[in-house]
């Protein structure tokens, strides 16, 4: 937008530059401040001269959370927790993304609504007969209450994967299938042989975002898959950080080696652990993440 | 006249093929069928029934003692927390709706413009995208790292307060005390205008530019009415976000009030309380949409206005036509019961 004409005046550029740094500064500050605080010992924290390096890396902060969190087994957890709804989702949504986008059938107008009506529901309304309805069919407390409805397109924003998928395969030209058609192929062939293929950027996006948004989701997980009230195994980072205050004291009671007591310090090295897994997954995919949002256009137009 | 009638009515019956492909849709879709049905529809059915219910949970059995319209009264008459939760939830979402749009639009634009270091810039302000879960975000307002220290939100809110009604200026300050925070939920918002934004053909730009348009009137006449159901989208999705996250008061409060053993309260209070509050979410994507939706920009309205000024005189003529035949087929009528004096219905004698 600003750089189609050729002649670019430097104030302008200077003010360009100066809002991306400022608000990119915005963006970053509590990542840098997590980052930088994570690492001070109490001495540092209570120096008032010291306020973004500290003096000595301290790593006992990561060393006592991760114990408290529980790391390794959490992450494992999150990771299915987070993974196999995902794939559930990706697989289903595509079907039924497809399913909208290339069949014309009756009320399917009727039907966008519905499915449009599902994503801006507010999932409390549904939220104690769902987990009345889990607990009846025996799933609350296990990973099936996530997979069972992302198994059905009804997991974790699900609409919104399936509007992804709609426009994206509306854009694909009908001409192949027909070809795939009068070569032989049946519907269901040409959706997997040729349909499928293409649609990798959108299958990358989707898998992202739901993984994403699995894993960031504390609230339902400890509803649903830990059970408000049977607390069973299953959990992830985030639900660790979040019931992080009572888990150290815990930890610290029984095993009495911690040395240090609770302080913000330790907090955020917590909060630095739960991130740090998706921020290594992203630094990793970050191309194929903007590239593929520039292909699909994430838009439910 | 037949064939005219088949292109306009696509209420035709349908041929062989397009019956098997409708059955294969029907196939295809079948999955999220089910699931509404099981996991939408009959909780939401459920819902509804429990909410005019007193439901309390004993370890022998789950008792139901009709209340009708008992929990409303308790959520909006004896207690006061809920109404006031709900008009503060209002101020927050619609003063914090725009800022989110407007800053992701500008960040947007910033970002598809021709910017050295652009890869970079991207990475950051897609972290957001990745990081903003509900316990992260808590963690980080409670050891205070979502405020910019250098920003003194005290003086903003005496300052407003002098010529505001004190209750916007409060809200107007938490606005400004959770700046960080709201700029961080703008993170998919972003995308999607990034996108659209990519969209829009340049060479509109270059005609544009040919006649003379500046990048300011670029930007309302040829980007803006482009990206306008982009702006829409991101405002509702802006709406829900804020609404459905656990920063949100409401929300714990449902959830508090479902699983606390009180003898008022439980699944059908809670159950109460969450439809009186979609019911405002939804109110509130309403407003939303009468705000951004309906209004069409000149251009269209003017060939929306031309098209039925047109139809209008199309209608006339065939009424003129009509009417004519009528009229005709009426007089040999009246001449064949010779009688000369009929009336033809529209105000004068022939």
């Amino acid at each position: 937008m600003f750089g189609t004409k050729e002649k670019e005046g430097a104030g302008k550029q200077i003010i360009v530059y100066g809002l991306l740094i400022c608000i990119g500064f915005i963006y970053l500050y509590p990542i840098l401040y997590m980052i930088s605080t994570s690492f001070m010992n109490r001495e540092d924290l209570l120096d008032t001269s010291i306020k973004w390096i500290p003096s000595t890396l301290f790593v006992n902060n990561y060393i006592d959370a991760a114990r408290s969190m529980d790391f390794w087994a959490s992450l494992g957890k999150g990771i299915l927790i987070a993974g196999l709804p995902t794939l559930c989702n990706v697989a289903v949504c595509m079907l039924i993304g497809y399913g909208f986008a290339s069949f014309q059938f009756k009320g399917k107008n009727i039907l966008m609504g519905l499915l449009i009506f599902s994503y801006i529901l507010p999932s409390q309304v549904t939220m104690i007969p769902t987990y009345v309805l889990y607990n009846k069919i025996k799933i609350l407390g296990t990973i099936w209450a996530f997979v069972l409805p992302a198994l059905f397109g009804n997991g974790l924003n699900s609409p919104i994967f399936i509007l992804i998928f709609y426009q994206f395969f509306k854009q694909v030209p009908k001409v192949l299938i027909e070809a795939a058609k009068i070569d032989g192929a049946g519907y269901f062939k040409s959706f997997v042989r040729i349909a499928v293929p293409s649609a990798a950027p959108a299958i990358l996006t989707v898998f992202l975002f739901s993984f994403v948004w699995y894993w960031n989701e504390s609230y339902l997980t400890e509803l649903y898959v830990r059970g408000l009230t049977t607390h069973s195994d299953w959990t992830n980072l985030v639900i660790q950080l979040k019931n992080f205050t009572t888990n150290y004291t815990e930890t610290r009671t029984t095993t009495g080696d911690m040395a240090t007591d609770l302080n913000e310090t330790i907090r955020l090295a917590a909060t630095m652990l739960s991130v740090l897994p998706l921020m290594i997954m992203y630094f990793f995919l970050q191309k194929h993440f903007v590239e593929s949002i520039d292909r699909t256009g994430i838009t439910g137009e | 006249m037949s064939r005219e009638k088949k292109t306009k009515n696509p209420k035709v019956k349908l041929g062989k093929l397009e019956k098997k492909e409708a059955r294969v849709g029907y196939v295809f879709i079948l999955p999220w069928l089910i699931g509404v049905l099981a996991f939408m529809i009959y909780p939401l059915a459920q819902s509804f029934y429990y909410m005019w219910f007193n439901i309390r949970i004993t370890p022998l059995q789950t008792k139901f003692i009709y209340v009708g319209t008992g929990n409303f009264t308790q959520i909006w008459l004896e207690n006061p927390e809920f109404p006031q939760q709900i008009v503060t939830y209002l101020w927050q979402t619609i003063l914090e709706v725009p800022i989110i749009v407007v800053f992701a639009l500008l960040i947007a634009m910033m970002l598809n413009g021709k910017i050295r270091l652009k890869g970079f810039f991207r990475l950051v302000f897609f972290l957001p995208v990745i990081i903003v879960s509900g316990p992260v975000m808590n963690m980080l307002v409670d050891e205070g790292a979502a405020t910019i220290p250098a920003m003194n939100v005290q003086s903003i809110v005496t300052a407003l307060d002098s010529f505001l009604p004190t209750s916007l200026a409060n809200n107007i300050g938490d606005l400004f005390s959770s700046m960080i925070m709201i700029l961080w939920y703008s993170g998919v918002q972003i995308l999607i205008f990034l996108s659209a934004l990519q969209k829009i053909d340049p060479s509109l730009y270059e005609a544009a530019k040919i006649d003379g348009g500046s990048k300011w009137e670029c930007f309302w006449k040829i980007t803006l009415p482009t990206i306008k159901p982009m702006i829409l989208l991101n405002a509702v999705y802006s709406v829900i976000f804020l609404s459905g996250n656990e920063q949100n008061s409401l929300i714990t409060m449902i959830q508090s009030a479902m699983f606390s053993g009180t003898k008022e309260k439980g699944y059908g209070y809670a159950s109460a309380m969450a439809w009186m509050y979609s019911l405002v979410v939804t109110l509130v994507v309403l407003l939303f949409f009468l705000l951004l939706g309906s209004k069409k920009d000149i251009y269209d309205r003017q060939v929306k206005r031309r098209k039925r000024q047109m139809k209008k005189e199309a209608r006339q003529a065939k009424k003129i036509e009509r009417r004519g035949i009528r009229n005709v087929k009426k007089l040999e009528h009246a001449r064949k019961k010779r009688n000369y004096k009929t009336y033809d219905g529209e105000g004068d004698y022939r």
